[in-house]
């Protein structure tokens, strides 16, 4: 028992530890709202795509001496107003559009990056995560940008829902549809920045999608869907940190294994549930028909 | 043959086709009018011309044609997206842009994201939107509208359900409901019963004749030539332009229905125009 809660108290001795945790339960509020709307407007691939085009700021940033995180979000929130805009007069398809955005953004930031000949360990936390790394000023950082996107979704949450449902309707009772479209791609370039130092650009968009999907498999609406992916991150961050300190493997991959992992289960639980016959009515006799 | 086509296709299939109105009839007063109305999108001829459309206050009107005639065109203009090249939209007497709130629109089907984690409930709120204020949520009036508009379709018992579990039928009267809960006077339905098996048609005339019977008005967007047959006023035959108007069993003619669907009807003849009646034939 004491042992158990040893496991438990020990990690946050360390202020690194804390600071760990308390930007993980920021990632795992920001990223159970907005990814709701990611995993129920099929914008998996957008997000994905906002979180690698962050690279190109991150690099610029980087190499100029400004603020990475900075960078970050402004290229982040440009590639999702792009995003926004070949939507709406791309002569390419929606996903061909994104690839091409994501592929140039990324491309971008691996050349600046190239021009340097020094090996650039913060630049690469970047892109794999540095969860012990987060500094006061990046746990403020994600701080104000995610009271932000919690405070945009709670002041037009019924806006929110409704041009996600039924954008045509919504724009008849005088809601700018537009406007919520390209918010919704902010929203997530933001939640992006939010988790980006503490997970990294390759695994972020896990953050987004892994617990909300998990959570729709298990509930229904959008509120107990909300509120279930942040619980499912928080209990798959606290557990990858715990598994991390121990044993001593790369923080976000071990939160993002334990999520796909509570993905798994929900899958295999609700998929046996599906295909179980009602209990009165009595399975055919098998080969009955020969 | 085009007097017996016409026949049959006013028989009333829903055995609840409208009673004419007695000879010599006028409105006073309408819920639409729409006035030589041009409009299009940029770069494009215009999608329709010239067209004329009057919806009078308690009456249904449907208005037909085939993909591409402009019968969205015409709803998106009516619903004030699209500005008029040319021409006036009002409804119930005030420019379009000032009734709004006396407008309610009922999209396709397919146009509503259906996999959307909402329930029942929750999109007939969505009918009581009124204006953007942050933190809004819905009042006590919001919901008891909503509460009334699922009784009025027969849902009240599914208000919980999640709208995906819902059959096709279910999704067109939550629709209907959200409709009916902006408490407007003049619906637009686009398109209400494609795809629809005849009881399921009969359920949803049935609640537009009440609606209807409570004052408002509706105009109907369809390609389902027996349904406007049986529970329109008017009909508006529309390609472009308005083909023909008034009555349906005088203007739902094989000549006018040609010239609407273009040459669709005219090749495929007899034959095919009772076809249309019993499987409700759809244009595309």
């Amino acid at each position: 028992m004491d042992a158990a809660i040893e496991w438990l108290i020990d990690p946050y001795r360390f202020e690194f530890m804390r600071r760990a945790l308390y930007v993980l339960l920021i990632v795992s509020i920001v990223g159970g709202v907005v990814g709701t709307f990611v995993v129920h407007k099929g914008l998996a691939f957008s997000g994905d795509a906002l979180a690698h085009s962050t690279l190109a700021g991150v690099a610029i940033a980087f190499v100029n001496g400004a603020n990475v995180s900075l960078g970050a979000l402004i290229a982040a929130v440009a590639t999702a107003l792009g995003i926004g805009w070949t939507q709406r007069r791309g002569r390419v398809s929606y996903d061909t559009a994104i690839g091409i955005v994501f592929v140039a953004m990324f491309s971008l930031g691996i050349l600046v990056i190239s021009r340097r000949t020094s090996y650039t360990p913060d630049l690469f936390s970047f892109v794999f995560g540095n969860i012990l790394g987060v500094t006061d000023s990046d746990l403020l950082g994600a701080l104000l940008l995610g009271a932000g996107t919690l405070i945009f979704v709670a002041a037009f949450r019924r806006e929110l829902v409704m041009v996600a449902y039924d954008p045509a309707t919504s724009a008849t009772v005088g809601i700018p549809v537009r406007f919520f479209q390209y918010a919704l791609l902010v929203l997530i370039a933001v939640a992006v920045v939010v988790a980006l130092k503490a997970i990294g650009i390759v695994l972020v968009n896990a953050m987004l999608i892994v617990p909300a999907a998990t959570a729709s498999l298990l509930v229904r609406r959008i509120e107990q869907i909300m509120a279930l992916s942040i619980a499912l991150a928080a209990i798959a961050s606290v557990i990858g940190l715990h598994l991390s300190f121990h044993a001593n493997v790369a923080t976000s991959p071990a939160i993002v294994l334990v999520a796909c992992a509570g993905f798994a289960v929900a899958l295999a639980a609700t998929s046996r549930r599906r295909s179980t016959l009602p209990a009165e009515v009595t399975p055919a006799p098998r080969g009955a028909d020969a | 043959m085009s007097a017996s086509a016409t026949q049959r296709l006013g028989e009333p299939d829903h055995e609840r086709a409208r009673e004419p109105r007695p000879p010599g009839h006028t409105h006073d007063a309408f819920a639409l009018e729409v006035d030589d109305l041009w409009a299009g999108y940029p770069g494009q001829p215009p999608a329709i011309e010239a067209i004329d459309v009057r919806v009078p206050v308690g009456e249904i009107v449907g208005l037909v044609g085939p993909n591409g005639a402009g019968k969205s065109t015409l709803f998106k203009s009516i619903l004030g997206l699209v500005e008029p090249l040319r021409g006036e939209v009002r409804a119930f007497g005030q420019p379009i842009r000032d009734a709004r709130a006396d407008v309610a629109y009922m999209p396709q089907i397919e146009e509503v994201d259906w996999d959307f984690p909402v329930s029942v409930n929750d999109v007939v709120l969505m009918g009581g939107y009124r204006r953007l204020l942050p933190f809004a949520g819905w009042s006590r009036d919001d919901r008891e509208r909503a509460t009334a508009a699922l009784e009025q379709v027969r849902l009240a018992e599914y208000a919980s359900r999640q709208v995906g579990e819902l059959s096709g039928g279910q999704r067109r009267r939550v629709l209907m409901a959200r409709a009916i809960a902006r408490g407007a006077r003049l619906l637009l339905l686009d398109e209400p019963f494609a795809g629809l098996d005849a009881a399921v048609q009969h359920d949803l005339l049935e609640i537009l004749d009440e609606l209807v019977k409570g004052g408002r008005s509706v105009l109907i967007a369809t390609h389902d030539l027996a349904c406007v047959a049986s529970c329109s006023d008017d009909a508006i035959c529309l390609n472009k332009r308005v083909i023909a108007t008034g009555p349906p069993a005088t203007v739902l003619t094989e000549e006018v229905l040609s010239r609407t669907f273009d040459r669709h009807l005219l090749t495929v003849g007899t034959v095919n125009l009772s076809l249309a009646h019993d499987e409700h034939l759809s244009a595309d």
